[in-house]
C-alpha cells in the first residue's frame, strides 16, 4: 500500500490546478475561490490518477474497474445538478456564481450517486432497453444526415460520426458520451 | 478492521469511516480533533480484498448510499460533515 502514500508534488498540484481553472473558465465554469480546498482535491485527484489509471472523484470511494466507474470520473456526471441544486459539485471542487460571489452558503450535500445495488439495476435495466431504444432512434437517424452524441457530464450535443475525442466544453474523454439520436 | 485511534475524552464509542483523499472528511477528522474526543477512524480506499469489503459492508449498515464520510455515534450515524449535527450528538 506504500505507493499509495506518494504525494503529488507540489508544482504537479499547482499544473493541473491551472489546467482544470482554466477549462474551467473556459467553459463557464468556476472552481471554488478558497484555493486551499482546491489544492487538497487537486491533490485526491492526482493521488487517484496514480492509484486507479484515471481521476476518480476524492470524495467518492472508486472501484478501480474503469467501466464501473465512468460517472465519477472528474468532472463527474452528477456535478451539473448538483451546481443547480447545491450551488456546488459534491466534492466542493466547482461552484456556481452565485457561491463565488458569496450570495449562497455551501452546505453539506447528499450523495447524488447511486448506491452499488441500485446502480447495477439501473445497468440492467438501461441495457435491456437499449436494444428497444436503438431500434427507436435508428428510425429517427434515419432521417438525419448525421448521428447526434450527447456528453453525458455537460450535456453538449454534436452532430457527427462519432463523439469527439474530448468535449470541446467540459473536457471528458470520448467514453463519456452516449448516443442521443 | 484497523482503525487508527486518536486519544481525547471519552465520549463513547466514535467511528470515523473516511477516504484519504476527501476533503470533507478531513475536515470532519479535523473537527473531532478539536473537540478532543476520542476516536477511531479508517481509510476505505486505502483498504484492499477482504478487509475492504468488511469496511464497506459496515459502513452500508449505516448509510446504504456508501457515501464518506459516514461517522458512527454509539447506534446512530451521521453522513456527511454536518458540524452542528455532530456537536449536539458530542455535547
Ligand atoms: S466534479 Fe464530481 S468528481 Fe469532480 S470533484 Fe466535483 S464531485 Fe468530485
Amino acid at each position: 500500500m506504500a505507493e499509495d502514500f506518494i504525494e503529488p508534488a507540489s508544482e504537479e498540484v499547482d499544473r493541473l490546478f491551472s489546467r482544470l481553472d482554466k477549462d474551467a473558465k473556459q467553459g463557464g465554469y468556476n472552481l471554488n475561490p478558497d484555493a486551499d480546498f482546491v489544492r487538497g482535491l487537486v491533490k485526491g485527484l492526482l493521488i487517484n490518477e496514480r492509484r486507479y489509471g484515471y481521476r476518480a472523484c476524492p470524495c467518492r470511494l472508486a472501484s478501480g474497474v474503469k467501466a464501473e466507474d465512468l460517472d465519477l470520473i472528474c468532472p463527474c456526471d452528477y456535478r451539473d445538478a448538483d451546481m443547480t441544486e447545491f450551488g456546488a459539485c459534491y466534492c466542493a471542487l466547482y461552484v456556481s456564481k452565485a457561491v463565488m460571489k458569496g450570495d449562497q452558503e455551501l452546505s453539506s450535500i447528499p450523495e447524488r450517486r447511486l448506491p452499488p445495488e441500485e446502480r447495477e439495476r439501473l445497468r440492467q435495466k438501461q441495457n435491456a432497453s437499449a436494444e428497444v431504444l436503438g431500434a427507436d432512434i435508428a428510425e429517427v437517424a434515419f432521417k438525419l444526415s448525421l448521428p447526434v452524441w450527447r456528453c453525458t457530464v455537460c450535456g453538449y450535443l454534436c452532430a457527427r460520426e462519432g463523439p469527439p475525442e474530448v468535449c470541446p466544453i467540459c473536457k471528458v474523454g470520448k467514453e463519456r458520451f452516449e448516443r442521443f439520436i | 478492521m484497523n482503525f487508527e485511534h486518536v486519544a481525547g475524552k471519552d465520549k463513547g464509542k466514535i467511528s470515523l469511516f473516511a477516504l484519504s483523499t476527501c476533503i470533507w472528511c478531513k475536515k470532519t477528522r479535523e473537527l473531532l480533533s478539536s473537540m478532543g474526543v476520542a476516536f477511531d477512524y479508517i481509510y476505505v480506499d486505502l483498504l484492499k480484498g477482504e478487509e475492504r469489503a468488511e469496511a464497506v459492508a459496515a459502513v452500508k449498515k449505516y448509510n446504504p448510499s456508501l457515501s464518506f464520510p459516514t461517522l458512527v455515534i454509539g447506534e446512530k450515524s451521521i453522513v456527511g460533515l454536518k458540524e452542528k449535527e455532530i456537536k449536539e450528538a458530542l455535547g
